[in-house]
């Protein structure tokens, strides 16, 4: 294959590498954001979007990239989901005089990053990709200079997210050592007939720090802090796209190059999936702050995509796209709705703050009240067509182990419910505790937006999704 | 005669004392940064030995890709590190508590 061709089908990737590079200097030669700049990276972004969701299909770079149905279906996802934090975050950070040129600069390198990902074929580009987002993601959770607690969220988030990366490192290093190569599907032949202690060995280490970044239990403590720290519309764009990315790579690794010892990868996955759902519900029943308290969900719902994974197969997949997809609608929805709220010049960021709420803001709490309600998988919410697909996928693997974690799953579920209901019953039943400000038009918007998808439109979508996350996960591991 | 498992065994007792560096240090923030690059160091002693030993070149260029990220992981770090510094006017870890729970 020559290079012309490698690079036709890396195109998303090298649209937003150049992007990147020419928003940086035009940036810099500019000296402050503007809505022209912004809308520059937005239209960068779309432009990805549609480039990886018509682009050929196949394996560039001697393996190292693979555009795939998965990769396409993800990075569309990864995409939209980047570009909508792009005016949420420059108008919240506008109002607290904050705004920068280098938000868009960095939204779009962690897409990139986002999109090399998803489309690592080879644990060298696994590893860069993985890099590439997470130094971007590290400068945006402390990009507001002077606040104490986005400065602490940032080096928290920065000390954790190096340490997993060493993780990952230290386990590339030993499979490369113990299978001999670096490509998934020259690793897949060795591990043909089940891994040898070495390479599992690598596996583990590999898994542990994919779990870091999809903050997955027993490796999620950095996520409360970071959620509590980071910027609002930050937190609502890396609780949705990051996770995305890194549970495609990781079932890329699991399926394409490690498809041979799935018994052994298995258990591992349905322990971590167990533990990220239990964590997530019995920690969040303590919480008084409501962006720890959507950490912790996070990290349970995390859990739920672990299990459509761990389900395997073309079935397992595709819930696990599904899930994921109809998951960051949710989240982004939700911290748009927390971006527009303010009281007196205040995030309102506590349970008590939304006390009231519905006579305050009648379309937010609404909007709100959709989101936990999805969360919590009450139907027809999108939420629930989320863990029905997983719950599904892992009750038709026939595996009793499979079956089990899949009523542990539910139970969990319904323990989590008390917190969300908790949120819905302060808002629409509680006293008002004061008059909020007006909120920002732009961030109402997507709210409406997403909560309209949460409900009704998700069932007119879901006849339109599952169809293509069917075809994505098809084409996937063989 | 120095074979492959010297070489491995040295890279996991630097990884452990990263690893260890990491989790017990309750000191200074810059010992943390110290830490993840004796982490990422030890990989590149894996990497480069597996490398000789396997008579492949990847190995190599691997470690040559962990190198250039570490210093640009480095460079992002410090710069979240001075600001942390600039609003405390400390770097000492337990400081780094204001959020809890």
């Amino acid at each position: 294959m020559n290079l012309s061709s490698a690079l036709s089908l890396a195109l998303p990737e090298v649209l937003l590498a150049v992007s990147a590079l020419v928003l940086v200097i035009w940036g810099a030669f500019l000296g402050r954001t503007s809505a022209i700049f912004s809308g520059a990276a937005v239209v960068a972004l779309l432009g990805a979007a549609a480039a990886a969701a018509v682009g050929p299909h196949g394996a560039a770079f001697n393996g190292a990239y693979v555009a795939d149905g998965v990769a396409a279906f993800a990075k569309v996802a990864i995409y939209i989901a980047s570009a909508l934090a792009i005016p949420l975050g420059d108008r919240w950070l506008g109002a607290r005089g904050d705004a920068k040129f280098e938000f868009p600069v960095l939204i779009v390198l962690t897409a990139l990053g986002m999109g090399v990902m998803a489309s690592a074929g080879d644990l060298i580009s696994l590893y860069v990709g993985v890099e590439l987002h997470s130094l971007a993601l590290y400068v945006l959770a402390a990009f507001r200079r002077d606040d104490a607690k986005g400065s602490e969220a940032g080096l928290k988030y920065f000390v954790l997210g190096a340490l997993s990366s060493g993780l990952l490192l230290y386990g590339a290093s030993l499979i490369y050592g113990f299978a001999g190569s670096t490509k998934f599907t020259d690793i897949a032949v060795v591990v043909s007939n089940g891994a040898d202690t070495g390479v599992l060995f690598g596996l583990v280490f590999l898994i542990c720090g994919l779990a870091f970044k999809v903050s997955a239990a027993p490796f999620h403590m950095w996520t409360p802090d970071v959620y509590e720290g980071a910027p609002t519309p930050v937190v609502g764009f890396f609780a949705a796209a990051p996770k995305l990315a890194a549970m495609v790579l990781l079932a890329r690794v699991l399926q394409e190059a490690f498809g041979g010892a799935e018994a052994q990868w298995r258990q591992i996955l349905v322990i971590v999936a167990l533990l990220s759902i239990f964590v997530g519900a019995f920690a969040g029943l303590a919480q008084k702050n409501l962006k720890r308290l959507w950490a912790y969900s996070s990290i349970a719902n995390i859990g739920y995509a672990v299990l459509g994974l761990a389900a395997g197969g073309e079935a397992g997949m595709q819930s696990m796209l599904m899930f994921l997809i109809l998951y960051m609608v949710d989240v982004t929805g939700f911290f748009a709705c927390l971006s527009a709220l303010n009281r007196g010049g205040k995030p309102m960021e506590t349970i008590e703050d939304m006390a009231g709420l519905v006579k305050e803001r009648p379309g937010l709490a609404l909007a709100i009240t959709a989101f936990s309600l999805s969360a919590l998988g009450l139907p027809p919410l999108s939420g629930f067509w989320a863990k029905f697909y997983v719950f599904k996928a892992a009750i038709g693997t026939g595996d009793v182990v499979m079956q089990t974690a899949a009523v542990l799953g539910l139970v969990g579920s319904v323990v989590a419910a008390f917190y969300y209901l908790r949120l819905i019953k302060t808002m629409w039943f509680d006293g008002s505790v004061g008059a909020t400000d007006k909120p920002e038009p732009g961030a109402r918007l997507i709210a409406f937006a997403m909560a309209l998808f949460a409900f009704p439109v998700v069932l007119v979508a879901l006849a339109w999704i599952d169809p293509i996350a069917k075809t994505a996960a098809a084409a996937f591991g063989g | 005669m120095i074979g492959l498992p010297h070489y491995l065994t040295v890279a996991a007792i630097l990884f452990t004392i990263g690893v260890f560096g990491i989790f017990v240090n309750r000191k200074n923030i810059i010992v943390i940064l110290m830490s993840i690059e004796l982490i990422l160091l030890a990989v590149n002693i894996n990497l480069v030995a597996f490398s000789a030993f396997l008579h492949d070149v990847t190995g190599q260029i691997f470690a040559m890709f962990v190198l250039t990220v570490a210093a640009a992981e480095a460079a992002v770090g410090l710069a979240i590190l001075v600001t942390f510094f600039r609003n405390r006017g400390d770097i000492a870890v337990d400081d780094a508590s204001m959020m809890k729970g």
